[in-house]
């Protein structure tokens, strides 16, 4: 594969002494969008907080462009250029959206990305720029969650669950803008429970269950029978 | 007349003790932890500008200039070195460990300075005054004092909430894990805290030392002037604080009035009042 950004190498990984991820590898090449699909409690939130430095992985288990980074905590991940956007958004409550927008370019990694440029891909953002972020709906948080992700011009996305809890219409909106930030040439690594969404929307899916990849292929490749017996297990 | 008097003076210390507070705030604002050596740490500022003033001849305020960078720096060693190891879910190690600081920091003063009141000289500015009318007075150090709470206070507002550092306190006030995933090293950050905090404890520790005869043992006492105050005050805004520091000084000018005995108890009641009245205190913290 030409230019891998990101490889993973069988992963595994703990919270204390439950092990969520068993020997878990997975290649993302630049300019590539990976889906993570898999059922509830399947590791894939795990699988990207070990990505992002959340959770601890293996020194030679996580390699970015070549060079091992696992153990590298979150804000040194950030500061090679990963960013997370994490479940259930998490938006700093006590900041206004353009102060969460701004924490997000605080490291001053260079790139296309900056304020005008969110606002022009969340023009509603605009709007709302001083506003506490938690008066914001559901759909305009995902919205600033992705933008402080953006802000720090990253070399991968990774993007947990950016459908969980909105409404189909916003869902659309929201996969509407991939092609745009995709054409600045970044690689995404999406987790989703919806897999027609994930699926629509990248060029090859890793399939997990309990901790373990089960099945892997591009998008087109995949019959929704051996989609669904990964995903269940049956 | 003479009430209002007393009651400008209780306002005056009410600057001092918000001084002692504003530190207190923003640690608990930014990590979460409680300082129990707070006190201390006024007191070691207060000893560390008396031997800058009897070293160097200058005046205790000229002082600020040594003491304030020298407390930043011992603030972002503690942090860096001692207190971060300790912060995690729970509350208890940090409570513990500044707590044998406390009793570190006095026995060390002790030894070293032994149990003697001292005071700085400020050259006449403690007993100096200014008439402001028929039978109003206010003297011309408590007015600095309350000049410099202010202008502390209003810094510290202007820091948290208009630049790039005050984001990242707030931010990883909110959200540890996700601050470290925007880029932001949280055990920095809070070493950055820890010395905005004792920066301010060094402002403190010196008025203190020109207003009132200090010794190794004072410390406890003013930590829990500055609890009452940011309690008081609520965890919102850092003019809460100014606000709770003003009402302890308040109330204890007027039970001194009352009563010389009743200083630091007519504090305690007020305090314990404003908690019962409104145990978020005057200006809480708004919850998204």
């Amino acid at each position: 594969m030409p230019d891998t950004l990101l490889e993973v190498r069988s992963l595994d990984a703990f919270y204390g002494d439950f092990q969520a991820l068993f020997g878990v590898s997975l290649e993302v090449a630049a300019g590539e969008v990976v889906a993570v699909i898999g059922a509830n409690g399947a590791g894939k939130s795990t699988l990207l907080n070990s990505i992002a430095g959340l959770v601890h992985a293996r020194g030679d288990a996580i390699l970015l462009a070549g060079e091992p980074v696992g153990g590298v905590p979150a804000y040194g991940m950030a500061a090679r250029g990963v960013a997370l956007v994490p479940e259930g958004r998490r938006l700093f409550p006590s900041l206004t959206v353009e102060e969460n927008l701004l924490i997000g370019g605080q490291l001053g990694r260079p790139g296309p990305w900056n304020l005008p440029r969110v606002y022009d891909l969340f023009p509603v953002l605009a709007q709302r720029r001083h506003a506490p972020s938690p008066s914001l709906s559901g759909g305009q948080q995902q919205m600033v969650a992705i933008g402080r992700a953006l802000m720090s011009n990253p070399k991968l996305l990774l993007c947990d669950e950016i459908s969980l809890g909105l409404a189909p219409i916003v869902v659309r909106d929201i996969y509407g803008r991939l092609p745009t930030i995709l054409s600045e040439g970044l690689s995404l690594v999406i987790v989703e429970q919806d897999i027609v969404q994930a699926l629509a929307a990248a060029n090859r899916v890793y399939c997990l269950q309990e901790g373990r990849v089960v099945l892997t292929g591009t998008a087109g490749s995949l019959t929704r029978e051996a989609i669904s017996a990964a995903y269940f297990g049956v | 007349m003479e009430w209002a008097n007393i009651i400008l003076q209780g306002v005056l210390v009410g600057g001092l003790y918000a001084m002692f507070a504003a530190g207190l705030s923003l640690i608990f604002g930014v990590m979460r932890l409680v300082n129990i050596a707070h006190g201390d740490l006024i007191v070691l500022a207060a000893y560390l500008a008396l031997v800058v003033t009897e070293t160097l001849g200058i005046n205790p305020l000229a002082s600020l200039a040594f003491v304030v960078p020298a407390m930043a720096l011992i603030g972002y060693a503690l942090q860096r070195g001692l207190l971060n190891q300790t912060l995690g879910d729970d509350l208890l190690p940090p409570l513990l460990v500044t707590f044998g600081l406390s009793v570190i920091i006095q026995n060390g003063l002790l030894e070293l300075f032994t149990a003697d009141s001292r005071r700085l000289q400020a050259g006449g500015i403690e007993v100096d005054s200014i008439q402001l009318g028929t039978g109003l007075a206010v003297g011309t150090l408590p007015l600095i004092q309350f000049a410099l709470a202010v202008a502390v206070i209003a810094g510290l507002q202007w820091l948290f909430y208009r630049t790039a550092l005050g984001r990242a306190f707030r931010a990883t006030s909110d959200d540890q894990a996700m601050a470290q995933l925007v880029g932001l090293d949280n055990r920095r950050v809070f070493a950055l805290a820890m010395a905005l905090s004792l920066a301010v404890v060094a402002i403190a520790g010196v008025l203190l030392a020109i207003r009132t005869n200090f010794d190794p043992a004072i410390g406890p006492a003013r930590l829990i002037f500055g609890f009452e105050a940011v309690i008081m005050g609520g965890l919102g805004s850092m003019w809460g604080t100014l606000a709770g520091g003003v009402i302890l000084g308040v109330a204890q000018a007027i039970g001194a009035q009352i009563d010389p005995g009743w200083q630091v108890l007519a504090g305690h009641i007020a305090f314990l009042v404003v908690l019962a009245v409104r145990p978020q205190g005057l200006f809480p913290k708004v919850q998204g």
